[in-house]
């Protein structure tokens, strides 16, 4: 499972960043543990939003594998001030790639029939959560996702993110067959099942959209950075609309 | 203009102005002067600006004949400065004759001497700046067979066109004394976790020596041995100053001609006021390591820096 990325700096890295004072006059921002092309390009989105600053509060930028080191001027500026100047330049980044992000993509709605009978943890779900079903269906349709990552399956598009209040762990025991178009949700992330597999995640109901045909072009209704709406519909539609249960 | 030949080079002489800034991201270093309170205080003498290019000699026995009338200072470690075979002051203007030979001795105290022209070495910059690095081969005289190499016997070197200069000294309490203990102030950062309590206890209570290997890449110390649990890390930037530890334990503090990136771990960095006085350090002389806080770090660079604003040059009549 791979994503797609832009150079942008994205809100959830800055919850990752750690930042170590380097020297008198630097500071040291990491940004993950590991690196990866997602965290190079992060990096390079970090430094292009520092850079206008070198020459002059700023002397020095070395991004690396997975971190950036900055060197400021301490005859400018104090360390508290250059580690806020540095992280709100980069929160701003983060903010504006993500207003960007917010109007990229195309939206795509599916259709979902949400029933006991076509989602069997419905029920489940909503006393461990002291909800209705009735609410668990409304906090779940919504409000709009975004196609983080395509994996696990052919078809397979990681959702997120999920209202808080529907976070849930996968099953103690994962079902060895989940049916084709069931609409489940794990943690903070959603899905709908592409095709017949295994599976662990919390099912609610079932999509009549076919979310993978290898021998249309493209193969896929969406993809990475798509926005996706779910749809409350009614079982006659779901039938009519080509869904079996 | 023509100002000067060159008739000996020396130990090592090298072109330099402040440094290579904002140019890390493509892999150069800073270079520029190992002593910069040295390097400031020769420019000021011939007032120039801060940023004009001397030549930086280490040890010493730079040779020079003057093509042209003009006036240069010489700063940094104690050295004889011999123009036509008669002794001149350091840290004091000197008005220079055509054809007068400039002859400087061997370092007694220090190990860097700046050699500043009134109006500057008139270099081209490369990459925005004149610092030479050798190890990079720029900066310093431009052309095929000099770009980035210290001086050379015949090199010929132009200077900026400058009316004559007002002759001043440094008062004499505010040259340094190069003897001095040596205390290199520590702002602790980058992988300082990964050294045990015991161990950077040890760092800041030992004595280090310099060793043999110390140039204007870094000084590698000889003492106590310092070990960081970290085997395996990412290369990272890193900042001047930064005391990089491998595995045989024996620090060594990076200077101006580091190399940009590295992947051995770091206790953190030395302040640059100290490292000034570690450039003028020769092989077996004795330091000490002393942590610091940025933020106190800061407020004494706040006032060295004060405290050298107070400095007023001497008119000699």
């Amino acid at each position: 499972m791979k994503t797609v990325t832009t150079p942008q700096v994205s809100a959830q890295m800055l919850s990752h960043l750690r930042l170590k004072v380097a020297g008198e006059q630097a500071f040291i921002l990491y940004f993950a543990e590991h690196t990866d092309a997602e965290v190079a390009a992060q990096i390079q989105a970090a430094t292009q939003a520092l850079v206008e600053l070198v020459g002059t509060t700023l002397i020095d930028l070395v991004p690396s594998y997975a971190s950036l080191l900055i060197v400021f001027d301490d005859n400018q500026l104090e360390f508290y001030q250059a580690r806020k100047l540095v992280l709100d330049r980069i929160r701003q980044a983060a903010m504006q790639a993500q207003a960007e992000q917010a109007d990229a993509g195309k939206q795509i709605i599916l259709p979902v029939y949400y029933d006991s009978e076509s989602g069997p943890d419905l029920d489940d779900l909503a006393r461990d959560k002291g909800l209705t079903t009735a609410e668990i269906i409304k906090l779940h349709h919504q409000q709009e996702y975004r196609v983080y990552a395509i994996g696990f399956a052919p078809g397979f598009a990681y959702l997120g993110e999920l209202d808080e209040r529907l976070a849930a762990p996968r099953l103690a025991t994962p079902r060895k067959a989940v049916p084709k178009g069931a609409v489940a949700i794990a943690d903070r992330q959603t899905a709908v099942y592409p095709s017949v597999s295994p599976g662990g995640w919390n099912l609610i109901g079932m999509c009549p959209v076919p979310m993978f045909d290898a021998t249309k072009t493209p193969s896929m209704p969406m993809t990475t950075g798509d926005r996706i709406k779910f749809e409350a519909i009614s079982k006659a539609d779901f039938i009519a609309m080509g869904g079996e249960l | 203009m023509n100002t000067f030949k060159v008739l000996n080079p020396g130990v090592m002489s090298l072109l330099q102005d402040s440094g290579r800034f904002g140019q890390h991201n493509i892999g150069l270093t800073v270079g520029g002067p190992m002593d910069p309170f040295a390097f400031n205080w020769a420019n000021r003498l011939c007032q120039n600006d801060d940023n004009a290019t001397v030549i930086e000699t280490t040890i010493g026995g730079l040779q020079l004949e003057a093509m042209n009338d003009t006036q240069i200072a010489v700063t940094g470690a104690l050295t004889q400065v011999m123009v036509n075979n008669q002794e001149q002051a350091m840290w004091q203007t000197v008005t220079i004759k055509a054809g007068d030979k400039i002859k400087l001795g061997f370092a007694s105290q220090g190990a860097r001497v700046y050699f500043a022209v009134a109006g500057g070495f008139n270099v081209e910059p490369q990459f925005g700046s004149t610092a030479t690095v050798v190890r990079e081969g720029i900066g310093g005289l431009t052309g095929a067979a000099s770009a980035g190499k210290g001086l050379a016997k015949l090199d010929v070197l132009k200077t900026h066109k400058v009316g004559t200069v007002s002759v001043l000294a440094m008062p004499r309490v505010a040259i340094p004394n190069y003897d001095l203990e040596c205390v290199l102030h520590t702002v602790l950062g980058y992988q300082e976790a990964s050294f045990s309590r015991v161990d950077k206890a040890s760092f800041f209570s030992s004595e280090y020596t310099v060793s043999e290997r110390a140039d204007r890449m870094g000084y590698r110390m000889l003492g106590a041995q310092v070990r960081s649990s970290t085997t395996a890390m990412l290369s990272e930037g890193i900042c001047h100053g930064a005391i990089q530890v491998p595995a045989d334990g024996q620090p060594i503090v990076l200077l101006n001609d580091r190399q940009t990136i590295g992947g051995y771990p770091k206790l953190g960095s030395v302040m640059a006021r100290d490292t000034a006085k570690l450039a003028q350090l020769t092989q077996g002389k004795r330091l000490r390591f002393e942590p610091i806080t940025i933020e106190d770090a800061h407020g004494m660079n706040q006032i060295e820096r004060y405290k050298e604003s107070q400095i007023q040059l001497l008119k000699v009549v």
